[in-house]
């Protein structure tokens, strides 16, 4: 097992380096002037020219190469173009907002998309299945951004029932950070108010980005029930005497998620995409508004740093996923060797 | 033919068809169907924000253009971005996909890692970057959604010429001294097509939506363009009191997306006939 | 008609059908099925594939597949009825060895918690004691280390040692009747041995009766003493095994028995194949493959028809086909 999951962060290496390379060519070479997109429309040659000199961007492309790589290494990103902070604290402030808001959404998908499959895989071909495959279909087509603002006109403008925007109220604020998630810090804190305040502010951001999830996971789940119930085992399980219950929900469903973990290693990637969205809307100070910020401020090296953190946590997750697939299924860890 | 009546025989496919088939009549009569197409570009101000009536079913929106005409005349670039876009990633990745499923070794590897790398790549932050990069507009978000697409058809033409190549008349077409070439393109390919078509399908459908997105987040199309996703965006500086405004651009969305969807869903419950059988 | 059965029979299926529904219509795979197996007896049930062996199997199981019906008949275990309540109250009674020891244990399960789980649903006693149950079990069945595979998953396992581990699993709730599939059709010729003489012993030890559905002759005549030949969802004969193999009645036994590679003279295969189960000849099922057709064969259902003390066949020209 140890080799087994040595052999997959061994494997997400290659990626990483390769994506390395290239958010360098994304940020340096494709732009054509870099000094130029930095500096500004109104900027004179000579500013441009001082730019290029202060960021190494005279130097010949192999050596800023080099440089890159090896601040990426070190987790130097330097300073952000907008702020004038550095671009690693500000990410590591952001980034737990955005853990906890996808995490909140993984986990709404997860325990309602399982069920649903489950359900619907049961009742092949029956009503049930059809409104559940018309919804899994439909989670997957509805714009984020679009549910997120109507989310927000029906139950923060019209019924007020939650709040519009943000992740805490400012009167209440952030409990200290340990973990850097306010659910888990206020309850550490023992701050029920924050606790239930934090619980608030993730409702609708969370449902609104958990949609895509839920449908792939619920549409994954049930075609994996559907195979797994094919299989000569669960007749003979029956014959066997299992309970009806216990045969479904544990004894099939087991081998009926081994593609649904490989989804939701999928999704997590999918669900960083659309916290962008889903974040922009809510106000949600996180990675997200933080891409869109250094977007709109063309901030290369804000950019730069967010798409490497989402590709290393992206890496981290599907090899953690790895690892949940060889617990789920003791073969899988058997077949590398 | 046989696949296509199977297809008419679900319901829920069928609907999606419908859908797809719709949009697509639409997008071709949009200047003939809009009940003021001059509203792709005009505006009125002293209409500005009229709630859905006889006159504008869908209402107006701050410019006073009328929402419906500009809902009709947004299907066609909808369609239009998606095609390209999906044309593209498949001229990109089909070809990728059946070099490195073909034969194993170092090119197959290659192509392989940099498919992983691009697919490693936060989506919409990729396209974002670019859109922004190369001077924000609907031809580098169509770009930008090629080069982040491209890796998905990559990875099923690989796996289906993977299987392929394994297979029995494969084997004969190289005996009897069939080219390379000639057995990808005559052979192998055709062979791919369902696999392909449904990812195409469902590709149009994401498209459409990321598209959307990008539009929305001010990285795709420019106003005055009819665009969708623009729309929803313009709408949220006057909510909550302009509920019209952002409901039925993103219901457009939602519907044309849907039909793709369950289409593609259709397709692939054709071409995996196992997932058909009933359980006993 | 089961002239051996001195006893009232541990199970007996009487005059059972089973239909299914299909596209082309209902499907009649059983048709007035009578048989039965007696206290302490063994029956081996024999046929080609197709003939309905399996939904016979489900049916005393009680995992009868969605679209069957019963329109008629019954399936009496211990005297009760078992279809009505699809088997639920023969549970743990009835032992099952599958056919297929590779796909019929899960794969991401540990065998021996498997096993367990029937156990604990169907056997007195606590988790402790039915893990001492089922390691005795593991060494009465000859499975190496039995201690340790408790903690195995399945493909830690070879082929003949799941076998091995199924039959365990079908002795675990202590039944009074195991069913078993073709146990041994997955394994190699060795290895088949094996299993069968472990099966043999066991059952013999514990006075089990046996319900043993097979295609091969050669394996029924060392595991069972009773037999019945099953043609397309009828009974062709039934009788003592010895019997049955030395001299049977109905022409497709006797054309079955011919293409046993152990005892034909030539490899005489059967013309033709059985009929698809929505498209049954009427009269005598056999009789579009039948060498010695008579006019009223197509027409009329020939009934079973006792032979001496102990057989039964369903044809009236039996006689002559003996001599003939």
């Amino acid at each position: 097992m140890a080799r087994y999951v040595l052999r997959r962060v061994l494997l997400a290496l290659p990626a990483l380096f390769g994506l390395v390379l290239l958010t360098f060519v994304l940020t340096r070479v494709i732009p054509g002037d870099p000094a130029a997109a930095l500096a500004g429309d109104s900027a004179t040659p000579a500013q441009i020219a001082e730019i290029r000199v202060k960021y190494g961007l005279d130097r010949p492309i192999l050596e800023q190469a080099l440089v890159h790589i090896r601040q990426v290494l070190t987790g130097d990103f330097g300073r952000s173009i907008f702020s004038g902070r550095p671009v690693t604290e500000e990410i590591a402030q952001r980034l737990p907002a955005t853990l906890e808001l996808t995490f909140a959404a993984l986990f709404l998908a997860t325990v309602i998309g399982i069920p649903l499959g489950l359900v619907a895989a049961l009742n092949h071909n029956g009503p049930v299945d059809q409104l559940v495959r018309l919804l899994s279909v439909g989670g997957l087509a509805i714009a984020s951004f679009w549910l997120a603002l109507m989310l927000q006109l029906v139950f923060a403008m019209d019924l007020d029932i939650l709040p519009l925007r943000g992740r805490v109220d400012v009167d209440l604020g952030l409990p200290p950070t340990v973990t850097g998630l306010a659910t888990i810090d206020s309850l550490l804190a023992g701050r029920f108010d924050q606790f239930r305040d934090a619980i608030w502010h993730l409702v609708l951001p969370a449902v609104t980005l958990c949609l895509p999830g839920l449908a792939s996971i619920a549409r994954f789940t049930r075609s994996g029930m559907l195979e797994a119930l094919q299989k000569d085992f669960v007749l003979y399980a029956r014959a066997a005497g299992y309970g009806s219950f216990r045969l479904y929900t544990i004894y099939v469903l087991r081998n009926a998620v081994t593609a649904t973990v490989t989804q939701i290693g999928l999704l997590f990637g999918a669900l960083i995409s659309g916290a962008v969205a889903v974040e922009a809307i809510y106000d949600w100070p996180g990675l997200g508004t933080y891409a869109v910020q250094a977007i709109v401020t063309a901030d290369y090296k804000a950019l730069l740093a967010v798409t490497l953190v989402v590709g290393v946590v992206y890496a981290v997750v599907n090899v953690l996923v790895d690892l949940a697939q060889a617990l789920i299924d003791p073969r899988v860890a058997e077949d590398v060797r | 033919m046989i696949a296509l009546k199977r297809l008419l025989r679900d319901r829920v496919a069928s609907f999606g068809l419908a859908l797809v088939l719709f949009a697509v009549l639409v997008a071709l009569f949009a200047p003939w169907l809009a009940p003021y197409p001059e509203d792709a570009f005009e505006s009125h101000i002293l209409q500005r924000l009229r709630p859905p009536s006889a006159e504008f079913p869908f209402g107006t929106d701050n410019l006073g253009r009328d929402i419906l005409s500009r809902v009709i005349l947004g299907t066609r670039s909808a369609l239009v971005v998606a095609v390209a876009v999906v044309g593209a990633s498949l001229a990109i990745g089909v070809p990728v996909g059946l070099v490195a499923g073909w034969r194993d070794g170092w090119l197959s590897d290659l192509l392989m890692r940099v498919t992983d790398v691009f697919l490693a790549v936060p989506q919409l932050i990729l396209a974002l970057a670019l859109g922004q990069l190369l001077a924000p507009g609907l031809t580098t978000a169509m770009l930008a959604l090629a080069l982040t697409y491209w890796p998905f058809f990559a990875r099923t033409v690989y796996a289906e010429t993977r299987r392929l190549r394994g297979a029995l008349f494969v084997d004969a077409l190289a005996g009897i001294g069939a080219s390379t070439p000639r057995i990808l393109l005559l052979h192998v390919l055709p062979n791919a097509a369902p696999a392909i078509l449904i990812r195409a399908t469902i590709g149009m459908g994401f498209t459409i939506l990321t598209a959307a997105l990008l539009g929305f987040l001010g990285v795709g199309a420019a106003p005055p363009d009819p665009d969708w996703g623009l729309a929803v965006a313009e709408a949220r500086q006057h909510l909550p009191e302009a509920w019209w405004f952002p409901t039925f651009p993103g219901l457009a969305i939602l519907l044309l997306v849907l039909g793709f969807n369950l289409l593609g869903d259709g397709l692939r419950d054709i071409a995996d006939p196992r997932l058909r059988r009933s359980r006993h | 008609m089961m002239g051996a059965t001195l006893a009232r029979p541990l199970l007996s299926v009487e005059n059972l059908a089973v239909h299914i529904r299909t596209d082309a219509g209902p499907a009649r795979i059983l048709d007035d099925v009578t048989l039965a197996v007696p206290k302490g007896g063994s029956l081996g049930v024999v046929g080609e594939s197709g003939c309905g062996k399996s939904t016979l199997l489900r049916a005393i199981l009680g995992i009868l597949p969605g679209g069957a019906t019963v329109p008629k008949g019954a399936v009496l275990f211990e005297g009760r009825d078992i279809l009505a309540d699809r088997g639920a109250s023969a549970r743990g009674r009835i032992g099952f060895i599958p056919q297929d020891p590779y796909l019929s244990l899960n794969p991401v399960f540990r065998a021996g918690d498997q096993i367990l789980e029937v156990m604990r649903r169907h056997a007195p006693g606590s988790r402790r004691d039915h893990k001492e149950k089922l390691v005795e079990l593991f060494r009465a069945v000859q499975l190496p280390d039995p201690g340790g595979a408790l903690a195995k998953y399945p493909h830690q396992f070879s082929g003949g040692q799941r076998q091995r581990l199924l039959i365990a699993a079908a002795l675990s709730c202590e039944p009074s009747l195991v069913v078993a599939d073709e146990p041994t059709t997955a394994l190699d010729v060795t290895t088949q041995r094996e299993i069968l003489a472990v099966l043999r012993q066991l059952i013999a030890e514990r006075g089990l009766s046996l319900l043993f559905v097979t295609h091969d002759f050669g394996v029924l005549a060392t595991v069972c003493d009773q037999v019945a030949v099953l043609y397309s969802g009828r009974v062709a004969e039934t009788g003592p095994t010895r019997a049955v193999l030395d001299a049977p009645l109905h022409p497709y036994a006797r054309m079955l028995l011919a293409c046993h590679p152990d005892r034909a003279t030539d490899l005489l295969g059967i013309p033709g194949t059985v009929p698809a189960a929505t498209a049954q000849p009427p009269g005598c099922r056999f009789h579009p493959r039948c060498p010695q057709i008579h006019s009223g064969c197509p027409i009329e259902v020939p009934p079973m028809l006792p032979v001496g003390e102990a057989r039964a066949v369903a044809c009236p020209w039996h006689g002559e086909a003996a001599r003939g």
